[in-house]
C-alpha cells in the first residue's frame, strides 16, 4: 500500500485533475454547444448520461474492485421510473379519449387494463417520482448488495448474479407488458409539467442540466476517492481479508460502493428518458449493461474523467461508423474493443498516464511527475 | 440546413451534367419537368435532378434476418422506378441506416434521417416496437414513414402508410375460411408475449365466441426467444382442438414446429393456421417440419398473376436465385412504389401535400395484384390462405373475392 499517499499529498484536487476536468467542463459547456447542430448536441447528450454509469463503474469497479455487469438494472429503473411520470402526463384523459378507458397509458388499454395499477399512482407527482428515481434503483441495489455482499460473495459469481438480475428483470418488464409497456417500452413521452421536451430548445435546456448534474456526480465521486472511504475500498480490492482483520466490515463498504453507482446510473437513466424521449427494456438487459462496463474499460476504470470520455469515444464511434457502414460497422466495434484490450488495458486514461505523461513530467517540476504514480494510475490486482 | 445547401452550392455541375443526361427521357414520357421551388417548399432533400429517401432497417442484431428482404426489396422498387426515369423527373437517392434491432436507435437513425438528411420519404421498421419508437419523431419533425409489416393496429397516423395487412385484414378473413372448409368449433390460441400476438388473439377471440359463436379452448403466450413448447404441445394433445391457430415470431418457429412434428403432431390431419409463418421463416424452419399447414395472409411467393412473376424474376436477378420472399418483403416493395404515385399524384414531394394526397392512391403493378390506400393510411388488399409445402413454398387455395378494408381501430373487437 506504500502508494497511496498521505493526506498531505491527496488534496481534492491535483493540478493535473483540475486542468483535466476544466478543459472537460468547457469542452461539454462551451465547444460542444458552440459547433454541433442540434442534433448531434442531443446524441452527445445522450451519450453523457451513460458517462453517470460509468463514473459509478470507477467507484464500484475501478476503485472497490467489485464487477457489476448488471449496472442497466439500475439505468432502466431510474429512467422507467421518470418515463411513467412523463407517461401519465401524456395521458390525460383529453389526449386518450379514443381509448376504452382514457386517463391511462395507451398500451395499459391494449392490454385490457381498465384501471391505472396501485404502483403507477404516485408517478402522478414530480417530486415522488424524483426521488422514486434515485429511491429505487438504491434500494434495489441495497437489497441485491446485503444479500451477496453480507454471505461474502464477490469476484466472477457476484458479477454472474448481477447478469442474471439484469436478465430476469427485462423478461419481467417484457412479459407484464400491461403494467410496463412490454417489449415497446414507455413511448411518446411529450411534456413535463406541461413544458413540451421535444422541441429543440427544451432539447438544449437538457443537455445543460444534464452537464451540470454530471459535473456534480464527478465532483462527488471525486471526493469519495480522495476520502478515506475510496481509500478503504482500494484496501478492500487489494486485500480484502486484511481490511477484515482491521475491523472494517468489508460488506458494509461494498454495498455502500455498490449503491452509489446504482444511485448515479439511476440518475442518468432518467436523464436518458428526458432527452431521448422514452424509455425500454432494451436498456435494461445483459447487453447494455455489459456496454457499460466496457465504456469503462476503454476510458480507463481507474479514471473518472477516463471513464467519461470511454462512453463519448465509444458511442461517437458506434454512431459514425454505424451511419457511415451500416451493414459492417459491428465488426469496427468489436476491433475497437479487441485492441483496446490488448493494447492498452489501463484504458485510454491509462495509456496517458504510462507513455504520455511521462514526457510532459520531464517539462514540469519535479513534484508533478512524482503525483503521476498516484493510485489513480496503478492496475487492480485481478 | 447544411447537406442542402451543400447540395445546391457544390453539386451544381453534376446537376447540369445528369440534368442533361436526363432531358431526353423525360421528353419520351411528356412530363413536364418541375421547377424545384413548386415541388419542394418545405426544404427536404430535393434537386432539380436528385431526391434523398431513407432505407431504416435493422442489418444488424437478432432482427437482421428477417428485415433484410424488406431492405432488398426497397433497393429493388428503387432501381426499377429509377430506371423508368425516377419520381417527378427526379432519380431516387437513397441513404441506409441500421436500426441495430434496438428501439433507441431505430429513434436516433430516425432523427437523423429527417433532420440532418431531410429524407422526402423513409422506408422502414419491421417490429412494431421500432415503430413505436419512431412515430414521435416522424411526427415531430414532419416526416413520411412507409412500413412494411403486418402488424396489430390500433394505430393510424397521418406521418405513416401501413403497407402490410393491419390485424383484422388478417385475422378475420383466415377465420371465416377455417370455420367455413374446416368445419372447426374449437380453437387453440398461442402467440409470443408481445403487443402483436396478443392484440390479435383478443381480435381472434372475439371473433371466434361473438361472431362464429365457437369456442377458444386454450391461450398461451411464450417470451420471445422461448424454445421449449413441451408443455404447450401436450395440453394441445389433452383438449385436441380443431385448429391450432399460432402466432409465434422469429426464431421460436424453428423449435415450435419441430417440437409439434416430434410430438406426433401430423399436420396433415391436425389443422394449424398461422398469421406469423411467411417463407422467410420456413427458410428457418425447414419445409418438412411445417408442410401442411395453413398461412393466411396477403401474399405468398407462389401467387400466379404477371405482376408477381415479374417481380419473382427481377428479385432473383438482382439478389440471387435463393432468396426467397415472404409477405412483408412484398410489402416493403410496394412503399417506393406507392410514395412515387402519390408524389406525383401530389405534383409536390412536400410531406403534407402527399400525407393529404395518399387516400386513393392505387398500384395496379403490386405483385399481390391491385391495392389502394385508404383514408386511414392502410391498404385496401385481398387476404389469401396458402398451404405449406415440402419445398418452402405455399399452395394459394383461398383468397378473398374483394379487397378487405383496413379496419385499424375494430369497434366490437377491443
Amino acid at each position: 500500500m506504500k502508494d497511496i499517499n498521505d493526506a498531505r499529498e491527496n488534496p481534492f484536487f491535483r493540478r493535473q485533475e483540475l486542468i483535466g476536468l476544466l478543459i472537460f467542463a468547457a469542452l461539454i459547456l462551451v465547444v460542444f454547444p458552440a459547433f454541433l447542430d442540434t442534433f448531434r448536441l442531443n446524441l452527445v447528450g445522450k451519450y453523457l448520461t451513460y458517462a453517470f454509469v460509468t463514473v459509478g463503474l470507477v467507484i464500484c469497479w475501478g476503485y472497490g474492485g467489485i464487477l457489476s455487469l448488471g449496472q442497466g438494472i439500475f439505468f432502466g429503473l431510474g429512467g422507467y421510473c421518470m418515463a411513467m411520470f412523463l407517461k401519465l402526463e401524456a395521458s390525460s384523459v383529453a389526449n386518450t379519449k379514443i381509448q376504452s378507458t382514457p386517463g391511462i397509458p395507451d398500451f395499459m388499454d391494449w392490454n385490457q387494463l381498465t384501471a391505472l395499477p396501485w404502483f403507477w399512482k404516485p408517478f402522478h407527482s414530480l417530486p415522488a417520482s424524483v426521488i422514486a428515481v434515485i429511491v429505487v434503483p438504491t434500494a434495489f441495489a441495497f437489497v441485491i448488495g446485503a444479500a451477496m455482499f453480507k454471505r461474502r460473495v464477490g469476484g466472477v459469481y457476484f458479477a454472474i448474479i448481477t447478469q442474471a438480475v439484469a436478465l430476469i428483470l427485462s423478461i419481467l418488464i417484457v412479459g407484464q407488458q400491461g403494467y410496463t409497456g412490454g417489449i415497446n417500452g414507455i413511448t411518446d413521452l411529450r411534456t413535463l409539467l406541461g413544458w413540451d421536451i421535444r422541441t429543440d430548445h427544451a432539447k438544449f435546456i437538457l443537455y445543460f442540466v444534464n452537464c451540470l448534474l454530471l459535473l456534480g456526480a464527478i465532483l462527488l465521486t471525486q471526493y469519495v476517492t480522495k476520502s478515506k472511504l475510496g481509500r478503504i475500498l482500494v484496501a478492500m480490492r487489494e486485500k480484502e481479508d486484511r481490511v477484515r482483520f482491521s475491523g472494517y466490515s468489508v460488506a458494509d463498504f461494498k454495498i455502500f460502493a455498490f449503491c452509489f453507482a446504482a444511485a448515479l446510473s439511476a440518475v442518468g437513466g432518467a436523464m436518458f428518458t428526458l432527452q431521448v424521449g422514452f424509455m425500454s427494456p432494451s436498456f435494461v438487459g445483459i447487453t447494455p449493461s455489459i456496454e457499460m462496463v466496457i465504456y469503462t474499460a476503454v476510458g480507463g476504470r481507474m479514471s473518472i474523467l477516463g471513464s467519461v470520455y470511454g462512453a463519448l469515444i465509444v458511442n461517437f464511434a458506434k454512431t459514425t461508423l454505424s451511419e457511415s457502414f451500416p451493414e459492417l460497422w459491428l465488426f469496427g466495434l468489436g476491433a475497437l474493443f479487441i485492441a483496446v484490450v490488448l493494447v492498452i488495458p489501463d484504458g485510454l486514461a491509462g495509456m496517458l498516464s504510462h507513455y504520455i505523461a511521462p514526457y510532459l513530467g520531464k517539462l514540469k517540476p519535479a513534484s508533478d511527475a512524482v503525483n503521476g504514480k498516484s493510485p489513480l494510475n496503478q492496475t487492480p490486482a485481478e | 440546413m447544411s447537406s442542402n445547401s451543400g447540395n445546391s452550392d457544390g453539386f451544381s455541375r453534376r446537376h447540369i451534367l445528369s440534368g442533361l443526361a436526363a432531358a431526353p427521357a423525360l421528353g419520351l414520357l411528356g412530363r413536364p419537368a418541375w421547377a424545384q421551388a413548386s415541388v419542394n417548399t418545405t426544404g427536404l432533400a430535393v434537386t432539380d435532378t436528385e431526391v434523398t429517401v431513407g432505407i431504416l432497417h435493422s442489418v444488424t442484431g437478432t432482427m437482421a434476418i428477417s428485415e433484410t428482404g424488406s431492405v432488398e426489396a426497397e433497393k429493388l422498387a428503387i432501381d426499377q422506378i429509377n430506371a423508368q426515369g425516377g419520381v417527378l423527373g427526379r432519380k431516387i437517392k437513397f441513404i441506409q441506416e441500421d436500426g441495430a434491432s434496438d428501439w433507441p436507435t431505430f429513434a436516433e437513425k430516425a432523427k437523423k434521417l429527417l433532420v440532418n438528411d431531410k429524407c422526402a420519404a423513409v422506408f422502414g421498421c419491421w417490429t412494431s416496437a421500432s415503430r413505436k419508437a419512431v412515430l414521435p419523431v416522424f411526427e415531430q419533425y414532419n416526416g413520411m414513414l412507409y412500413y412494411p409489416t403486418f402488424y396489430e393496429g390500433l394505430e393510424q397516423s397521418k406521418n405513416v402508410i401501413y403497407t402490410g395487412q393491419e390485424a383484422t385484414q388478417q385475422i378475420i378473413a383466415g377465420l371465416n375460411w377455417v370455420a367455413k372448409e374446416k368445419g372447426a368449433k374449437t380453437f387453440y390460441l398461442l402467440g409470443s408475449d408481445y403487443i402483436w400476438p396478443r392484440t390479435s388473439n383478443k381480435i381472434a377471440r372475439k371473433h371466434i365466441e361473438n361472431v362464429l359463436k365457437t369456442k377458444v379452448v386454450g391461450e398461451e403466450y411464450f417470451p420471445l426467444g422461448h424454445t421449449q413448447f413441451n408443455s404447450v404441445i401436450n395440453k394441445i394433445k389433452l383438449t385436441k382442438p380443431d385448429v391450432i391457430y399460432a402466432i409465434i415470431v422469429g426464431g421460436s418457429n424453428v423449435a415450435f414446429y419441430k417440437q409439434l412434428k416430434a410430438a406426433g403432431i401430423d399436420l396433415s390431419k391436425q389443422t394449424l393456421l398461422t398469421i406469423s409463418v411467411t417463407e422467410d421463416e420456413i427458410d428457418g424452419i425447414g419445409g418438412e417440419n411445417i408442410a401442411g399447414a395453413y398461412a393466411c395472409m396477403k401474399y405468398f411467393q407462389s401467387l400466379d398473376n404477371p405482376n408477381n412473376k415479374a417481380f419473382v424474376s427481377a428479385f432473383h436477378k438482382m439478389w440471387g436465385d435463393k432468396t426467397v420472399i415472404g409477405d412483408v418483403t412484398q410489402a416493403a416493395y410496394l412503399g417506393p412504389w406507392l410514395w412515387k404515385l402519390t408524389v406525383e399524384k401530389a405534383g409536390s414531394f412536400d410531406i403534407d401535400k402527399v400525407a393529404a394526397a395518399s387516400p386513393g392512391v392505387e398500384f395496379k403493378g403490386a405483385p399481390e395484384g391491385y391495392v389502394r390506400i385508404h383514408e386511414n393510411h392502410h391498404l385496401w388488399s385481398k387476404t389469401r390462405v396458402g398451404r405449406a409445402r415440402t419445398d418452402g413454398q405455399y399452395d394459394v387455395i383461398y383468397e378473398t373475392a374483394d379487397l378487405v378494408e383496413p379496419d385499424p381501430f375494430p369497434k366490437g373487437y377491443q
